[in-house]
C-alpha cells in the first residue's frame, strides 16, 4: 500500500476547499444574468485586464515568496561565502512549526548549535513558510553549496528524495524518513541518511508509567494524523500499559486524517475531554500543537498528561506527569560529527533506546510525578529492552482494524549504533 | 452509553458549534450583500490572533481586540473587493494567507516562536458559556436583521440587484461596506472563543472551520437559521466521531474519521430530495459597476 504523506500545514491541507469553492464561484460567473450585463466586446476587455491582474497577483506572490525564503537566524550572518571553504557548512531546514516550537524543531537546532560550538562548522537556517518553500529551501542550500543540508520532519521525505538526486555532490539527512512506495520502504539514495527513532520504545515505558499512575484503569491517548509514524507511538504507548497493568484499557483519539490534524488544539482538547469523561486518568499525546488542547483538558479534569518528543512540563506544570523525548538533537549533532570525520553512511540510521535516542523525562523529587516505585520497575524495563529481553513492535496489533501497512523500516535492517 | 455520555455529546456539539455557527452567520451576511466571502478562514484566525495579544491587559482587552482585529481585517477586504472592485475571490484567498503570515511574524516577534504563544492564563473563566449566549442571540438577531429591518433589505436588494437598488437611491458601496464589516465582527466573535476555549493561540487554529462555515452557509441557503443549523449539524458530525473514538464500541477509526463528511452527503442528498427554495443572490461575486 503506497502512503502518499501530505504536507502537515494549513494551506495545503486546504487547497481542495479553495479551489472547490472557486470552482463552484467560477461557474456562478458565467451565469446568463453576468452575460446579460455586459457587451461581447467589453467582456474581452475585461477577461483581458483580469488576465494582467492575475499575472500581477502571481508576481507578487512570487516576489513575497522570495522574501520569506531568505535564510533566517544564522549565526554567522550573510557573510558566509567570503569565509574559507575548509569549514564544513551546514544547512537546515524547519518543519512547519518553525524555531520556538519547544519541539523537535528547537531540538535539531540546537543539534546544530551544539556542532557549531563544539566542532567548528558554519550553519544556516531557513524556516519554510508553506509546503512549496521547503523543497525551494532544500535546493537553495544545495545550490549554495552547503556539505550536508538536513530536513527536520517525515514531510521532507518526497522533497529531499527529488532533491537528493539532483544534487549528488551534497549530502543530505532528513530526521523521521518515511517514504513508502508500492514496494514498501523506499531507501534513501547514496548521499542521504535517513535519522529514524524507535518512538515504539520510549512510547512503551512512557505507557509503563502511565499504566502504573492510573486508579481507574483507564489512560488515553491522543495521536495527531492517523499514519504509521504516529501509529508507532500509540503502540509502543499500548504494550508498555499493558505490561504492567494488564487489565487496563487504553482509549485512542485520532484529530485527523490530513497534516492539519496536527496544528487543532481545539479538536485535541475535545478528544481528550472525551477519555477524561471515560475515566482516563492519564493521557499520553502524539499530536504535535494539537496536544497543547490535550494539557488544557487535564487541567479543566484535573487528570494527568504524558508529553512528547521533548520536555513539555513549562507547558502545563503540575500537569505533566513525564515526557517521553526524542532527542532529535543527538541524531543531527552524530551525522554532523560523522561527516567532520569524513565517515558519513548513507542508509537508515535508527536510534532507540540503547543509543539514547529515545527516553523520558524523570525529573525527581522536585517534581513529585513518578514515585521511586514506579521509577524502579520502569527502569528494569528499560534495561530487558535495550538488553533485547523485550522486542517492542512498533506496528498495529492485529487486533486493530485490519490494514495492510508497510513497515516503518526494511525487513533486517541492521541496527546500527547511534553512539559513536 | 449512559445519561452522563449523552449529556458530555451535546456540551462537545455546542462546545464546537461556537465557531462554526458565528463564522457561517458572518458568511450568510456578507454574501447576502452580494460579496464572496471566502476570507472567513484568515478573519477567525486573525481575531483569534489579536485576542491573545490583547491578552496581556486582562480578558476584556482580549475580546476587545479580538474583534477590533476581526473588524479591521473586514475593512481591508472591503477596500480591496467593494470600494477597489477586486476580485473576491483572489482577494479573500490572499486573505487568508495574510492571515497566517501576519500572525507567525507577528508571534515571532512577541513571543519568540513562530508555532504557538503561550499559555493565557489571565482568560480563564466561564467565558465559553457567554460566547454560547451570544451565538444563539446572533442567529436570531441575524434573523431579524435581514428580515425585518430596513438595513436588510436594502442589504438583500443590494445582494440581489445592485442597479435597482441605486436607482432607488441605496447606497451600493456603503450597504456592502457595512455588510462586510458586520461580517468581519460576527466572524471575529468565533476567533475569540477559539482562544478563550484553549486559552493559547497556536498557527493556524482556525484549521478550516471558516471553510467549513462557508459550506455550512451554503448548505443553508444563505439563510441565517438554516446556516447556523447546518454549522450545529457539522459540529455534532465532529463531536460524535471524537466521543465514539473514546468509546467502547471499537468502530473501526476511519469509519469514525470519514462520519462528518458521511453525515454531510447525507444531508445534502435530503436536502436535494426535499428541494429548497433558496438559490446564491443573484448579484453574488460581480464588483459593483
Amino acid at each position: 500500500m503506497a502512503i502518499e504523506y501530505t504536507s502537515p500545514q494549513g494551506l495545503c491541507g486546504k487547497t481542495p476547499d479553495v479551489q472547490a469553492r472557486l470552482d463552484s464561484h467560477t461557474a456562478n460567473e458565467g451565469s446568463p444574468r453576468r452575460d446579460k450585463t455586459r457587451s461581447a466586446a467589453g467582456w474581452s476587455a475585461g477577461q483581458r485586464s483580469l488576465r494582467w491582474r492575475l499575472l500581477g497577483v502571481t508576481l507578487g506572490l512570487v516576489l513575497l515568496n522570495g522574501l520569506l525564503l531568505l535564510p533566517t537566524g544564522s549565526s554567522t550572518g550573510r557573510s558566509t561565502a567570503a569565509v574559507s571553504r575548509d569549514r564544513l557548512r551546514v544547512g537546515l531546514v524547519f518543519d512547519v512549526g518553525g524555531r520556538g516550537d519547544k519541539s523537535f524543531n528547537d531540538a535539531a537546532y540546537r543539534g546544530v548549535e551544539r556542532a557549531q560550538r563544539e566542532l567548528d562548522i558554519e550553519a544556516e537556517f531557513i524556516e519554510p513558510g508553506e509546503g512549496t518553500d521547503r523543497e525551494s529551501g532544500l535546493r537553495l542550500l544545495a545550490a549554495r553549496g552547503f556539505d550536508l543540508i538536513i530536513g527536520v520532519g517525515f514531510v521532507f521525505s518526497d522533497d529531499m528524495l527529488m532533491v537528493a538526486k539532483d544534487y549528488p555532490q551534497r549530502r543530505f539527512a532528513n530526521v523521521d524518513y518515511a517514504k513508502f512506495d508500492e514496494h514498501g520502504f523506499v531507501m534513501p539514495p547514496k548521499n542521504m541518511v535517513a535519522l529514524k527513532f524507535r518512538e515504539e520504545e520510549g512510547s512503551y515505558l512512557v505507557g509503563a508509567i502511565a499504566g502504573l499512575s492510573t486508579a481507574s484503569h483507564v489512560v488515553g491517548f491522543v495521536g495527531g494524523m492517523d499514519i504509521p509514524l504516529i501509529h508507532k507511538f500509540e503502540n509502543g504507548y499500548r504494550l508498555g500499559v499493558r505490561s504492567v497493568c494488564p487489565d487496563c484499557r487504553v482509549l485512542v483519539g485520532y484529530a485527523g486524517t490530513s497534516g492539519d490534524a496536527f496544528k487543532n488544539p481545539t479538536r485535541g482538547k475535545e478528544l481528550a475531554m472525551a477519555q477524561y469523561a471515560a475515566k482516563a486518568e492519564v493521557i499520553f499525546h502524539a499530536a504535535g500543537s494539537t496536544g497543547l488542547g490535550v494539557f488544557e483538558a487535564a487541567r479543566e479534569h484535573k487528570q494527568k498528561a504524558i508529553g512528547v518528543d521533548c520536555d513539555q512540563w513549562d507547558e502545563a506544570p503540575g500537569v505533566i506527569l513525564t515526557s517521553m523525548i526524542k532527542r532529535v538533537d543527538v541524531s543531527v549533532f552524530e551525522v554532523i560529527a560523522d561527516l567532520k570525520r569524513g565517515r558519513f553512511e548513507s542508509g537508515v540510521r535508527v536510534f532507540g533506546l540503547a543509543e539514547g535516542g529515545v527516553d523520558y523525562v524523570y525529573a525527581e523529587p522536585e517534581r513529585g510525578m513518578i514515585a521511586p516505585a514506579v521509577r524502579a520497575r520502569v527502569e528494569s524495563l528499560r534495561q530487558q529492552i535495550v538488553a533485547g529481553a523485550i522486542h517492542v513492535d512498533g506496528e498495529r496489533a492485529p487486533a486493530s482494524p485490519p490494514k495492510a501497512e508497510p513497515r516503518d523500516a526494511p525487513p533486517g535492517e541492521a541496527r546500527k549504533g547511534g553512539a559513536p | 452509553m449512559s445519561a452522563a455520555w449523552w449529556l458530555g455529546l451535546l456540551l462537545a456539539i455546542l462546545r464546537l458549534s461556537v465557531p462554526y455557527v458565528t463564522a457561517a452567520l458572518g458568511g450568510t451576511l456578507c454574501e447576502r450583500a452580494g460579496v464572496i466571502n471566502i476570507a472567513l478562514e484568515g478573519f477567525l484566525l486573525i481575531s483569534a490572533l489579536g485576542t491573545a495579544l490583547g491578552a496581556s491587559h486582562g480578558a476584556l482587552a482580549a475580546v476587545a481586540c479580538g474583534l477590533a482585529s476581526g473588524v479591521a481585517f473586514a475593512a481591508l477586504y472591503a477596500l480591496m473587493v467593494v470600494y477597489f472592485r477586486g476580485d473576491q475571490i483572489v482577494s479573500g484567498v490572499a486573505l487568508f494567507m495574510l492571515a497566517d503570515g501576519l500572525s507567525r511574524v507577528l508571534l515571532k516577534a512577541v513571543y519568540g516562536s513562530t508555532s504557538n504563544s503561550p499559555r493565557l492564563a489571565v482568560l480563564e473563566g466561564s467565558g465559553p458559556a457567554l460566547f454560547l449566549l451570544a451565538a444563539l442571540f446572533l442567529i436570531v438577531g441575524l434573523h431579524v436583521l435581514l428580515y425585518s429591518s430596513v438595513l436588510g433589505l436594502r442589504l438583500r436588494s443590494v445582494g440581489e440587484h445592485p442597479q435597482a437598488a441605486r436607482a432607488l437611491g441605496v447606497s451600493v458601496l456603503n450597504v456592502r461596506v457595512v455588510a462586510v464589516l458586520l461580517s468581519g465582527l460576527l466572524t471575529a466573535i468565533g476567533g475569540v472563543y477559539l482562544v478563550f476555549e484553549q486559552r493559547q493561540f497556536v498557527a493556524l487554529m482556525s484549521g478550516g472551520r471558516g471553510f467549513l462555515a462557508l459550506a455550512a452557509m451554503i448548505f443553508g441557503g444563505w439563510r441565517p437559521l438554516p446556516a447556523a443549523a447546518a454549522a450545529v449539524l457539522f459540529a455534532s458530525a465532529e463531536a460524535l466521531g471524537i466521543k465514539l473514538q473514546a468509546s467502547d464500541l471499537h468502530l473501526p477509526n476511519f469509519v469514525l474519521q470519514a462520519l462528518p463528511y458521511l453525515l454531510t452527503l447525507l444531508a445534502l442528498l435530503v436536502r436535494g430530495v426535499l428541494r429548497g427554495s433558496s438559490h446564491a443572490p443573484a448579484a453574488l461575486g460581480i464588483p459593483r459597476d
